[in-house]
């Protein structure tokens, strides 16, 4: 579903991310990890399209598509979904009128008619269940007062209504307590299928006991150092990033 | 050409062909005014940023009360209009016949047959009060040729569930048009009026237009006022709205400016009893070459008032804006609370704006504060949106929505809300 290919972008000059190899095939869960400034939040701004990173090298297909070639709303509408580290308020838009333009519009590229509002209003009704999301929270400007777990879980409940084919998560775990983790979790969970990928940056290994990855990748100065299974996840939180860091820097020496 | 000279005639004409009536002696006293202060230039600190000048400088038709088909107002009317009393002004007189009154209590009355009836004293201790804060020869000008006005009478207690629609109709269908409708209203004690005021340019003439409404609100009594302004690029106004709250009262204001050529605003709210309240709203989405210059005075003149004052706009392409408001709180106005605020957004490396908060506080216990702001769209919320699938041109069109949502929120009848919502998304079609 995604292969990125030698991926190098920056911002103001400065090279964030050197060199990125990464394959996310459909019905996988891919975590990666890495210490503070690894680059793991470029590499999902970069995939979602943010443009004030540059890319300097590499290629991304997606879905057979050349994906640093789309706009954002085009990814998205392709079937990316970034779940926001830090999600925007945005008082003045109220978050049904929001997530009813979304949909339709992803609609519209797809040359579909779009939802009426009864279908819109039946099809919110569902997601909000499945996701056990309150009424309230909708009726609200987006993300206006809400608190992080909040904001999180209208991030998957966004995520529920766009469907899309691979969910970039990231560090959707911080800022929130264990029961908030829970509950953003188990919405991940029951959206996840074989037709679909998760993609979770993450910088603890907690996230991880709900949901499971497949694969778990380190990202170390720009690049994946080291890759393995969830094991690798529970190593790392015994013995921290400095085992990997000491490894990479000996290898870089020699 | 001298524009004094050339009024000269219009108003010995004017002042001659009237039989005598109260409003002569008004009428004599404010062209005086007018010769002595001129129309202003940019030179006035006040019209820096406007240039009128020129517009009160064509040759324009003075005509009488012209003739309008009612069926032409059919399309003009505003939502809502079946549950709401309406006055029309065609180039600034006031037409009965085309005018629509629902509601028993409401008086409506031509100025000069009110300046001689039960309600001289109200008209002589109101009218003109409006000059006292605006000394130039545009106030001056309006009073100098009021003719065809009305004075509107809320009566004691009455509160009006029908609000008043006042159309100002500018019929450029063939010379172009020099309008000044005049207005008087009274909201008597524990009275409670809701107006909305419109502008319409007929034709492809330019239209003209200067206006002065003066309102008067009494002891416990209640004003809603409206402004919409969406007219043609040819139509240029300077548009006063004097208030003066007499009695302890609540008034508050919206004021929508959208297209236009040069379109002035001078919002005037003279708190002159204890205890007063009132809330200044502003919205002007501007696009093209078109300039809005909201001007607004609040004076404090007795202690324990409120007042909260937000604007905002949104300027496009080469549109021009222009914001000051003024505070005045005087002496004796102790616990005085003020607040105002002027927030901008430019789309476009082409679009300004000027804006400058000013404050006159003489009284030392008080609580007073302003701040503007001009900036543009939020990046990051613009990306929030596209990466949902949401295009930049929607975006872009949601984010400035949601910038004009609160003062929307004040606009209290429902058929104009969805009205002036309408008409934003149309400004927005990029």
């Amino acid at each position: 579903m995604l292969k990125i290919h030698n991926l190098r972008a920056g911002i103001e000059g400065r090279e964030i991310l050197n060199g990125i190899n990464l394959e996310i095939k459909a019905g996988e869960v891919h975590a990666i990890m890495g210490p503070n400034g690894s680059g793991k939040s470029t590499l999902a701004s970069v995939l979602a399209g943010k443009q004030n990173y540059e890319i300097t090298g590499g290629t991304v297909e997606f879905l057979g598509k050349d994906l640093l070639e789309l706009s954002p709303e085009a990814r998205a509408a392709e079937g990316l979904f970034l779940a926001f580290q830090y999600p925007i308020e945005i008082p003045g838009l109220s978050t049904t009128n929001f997530i009813k333009t979304a949909v339709n519009e992803v609609r519209k590229y797809h040359g579909k008619e779009p939802l009426d509002a009864v279908s819109f209003l039946k099809m919110m009704k569902q997601k909000m269940a499945l996701m056990n999301i309150d009424q309230s929270l909708l009726s609200r400007p987006l993300n206006e007062g809400f608190s992080g777990g909040e904001k999180k879980r209208n991030e998957i409940f966004q995520m529920a209504m766009l469907e899309p084919k691979l969910a970039i998560l990231d560090e959707t775990d911080s800022g929130l307590d264990i029961d908030a983790i829970r509950v953003v979790s188990n919405g991940v969970n029951k959206l996840k299928n074989k037709d679909n990928a998760v993609l979770m940056v993450t910088h603890y290994q907690r996230l991880l006991d709900y949901i499971v990855p497949d694969f778990v990748h380190v990202l170390y100065k720009g690049r994946i150092v080291k890759s393995g299974t969830k094991e690798l996840a529970l190593e790392l939180e015994e013995r921290g990033y400095d085992f990997i860091k000491s490894e990479v820097d000996v290898e870089q020496e020699a | 050409m001298n524009s004094v000279e050339y009024y000269k005639d219009h108003f010995e004409q004017l002042q001659s062909s009237e039989k005598a009536d109260e409003l002569k002696a008004i009428r004599e006293k404010a062209f005086n005014a007018f010769s002595k202060w001129g129309i202003p230039t940019t030179k006035h600190e006040e019209w820096k940023y406007t240039r009128v000048s020129s517009l009160f400088n064509k040759p324009y038709q003075f005509s009488g009360s012209p003739v309008f088909d009612a069926k032409e107002l059919d399309s003009m009317r505003l939502p809502g209009y079946e549950q709401a009393n309406e006055l029309v002004f065609v180039n600034g007189f006031f037409s009965l016949s085309l005018s629509k009154i629902i509601s028993k209590n409401l008086n409506v009355i031509p100025l000069e047959l009110a300046a001689s009836g039960e309600y001289k004293e109200i008209i002589s201790a109101n009218l003109g009060h409006s000059s006292n804060y605006l000394k130039d020869g545009i106030n001056a000008l309006n009073t100098a040729f009021v003719n065809g006005g009305v004075f509107v009478h809320i009566p004691k207690g009455k509160v009006m569930e029908h609000p008043l629609y006042i159309y100002n109709i500018a019929d450029a269908a063939g010379d172009s048009v020099f309008a000044q409708p005049r207005c008087l209203v009274h909201v008597a004690e524990n009275a409670q009026l809701q107006i909305v005021e419109t502008y319409i340019t007929m034709g492809t003439a330019e239209s003209f237009t200067n206006q002065v409404m003066e309102i008067v609100v009494a002891e416990n009594a209640l004003l809603e006022y409206y402004k919409i302004q969406n007219d043609v690029a040819n139509a240029s106004q300077v548009s006063t709205t004097h208030i003066r709250q007499i009695g302890k009262s609540y008034v508050h204001t919206v004021v929508v400016s959208l297209n236009g050529g040069i379109v002035r605003n001078n919002l005037n709210m003279v708190m002159e009893a204890e205890r007063c309240e009132s809330h200044l709203y502003g919205l002007y989405f501007q696009k093209g070459r078109s300039h809005i210059d909201n001007h607004t005075i609040v004076d404090n003149v007795k202690p324990n008032c409120f007042s909260n004052e937000l604007y905002k706009g949104v300027l496009n392409d080469e549109a021009t804006g222009v914001f000051n408001g003024k505070i005045f709180v005087r002496q004796q106005a102790q616990k005085t609370n003020a607040y105002q605020s002027n927030k901008n957004i430019l789309l476009s490396d082409n679009a300004s704006v000027n804006t400058k908060p000013q404050l006159e506080i003489y009284a030392d216990d008080v609580k007073c504060s302003h701040g503007c702001t001009v900036g543009q769209l939020d990046e990051d919320a613009l990306f929030y949106l596209r990466s949902r699938g949401i295009t930049e041109k929607s975006a872009y069109s949601m984010l400035v929505q949601a910038f004009a949502a609160d003062i929307l929120e004040h606009v209290k009848p429902a058929p104009i809300k969805g009205y002036i919502e309408q008409l934003i998304a149309g400004q927005l079609v990029f």
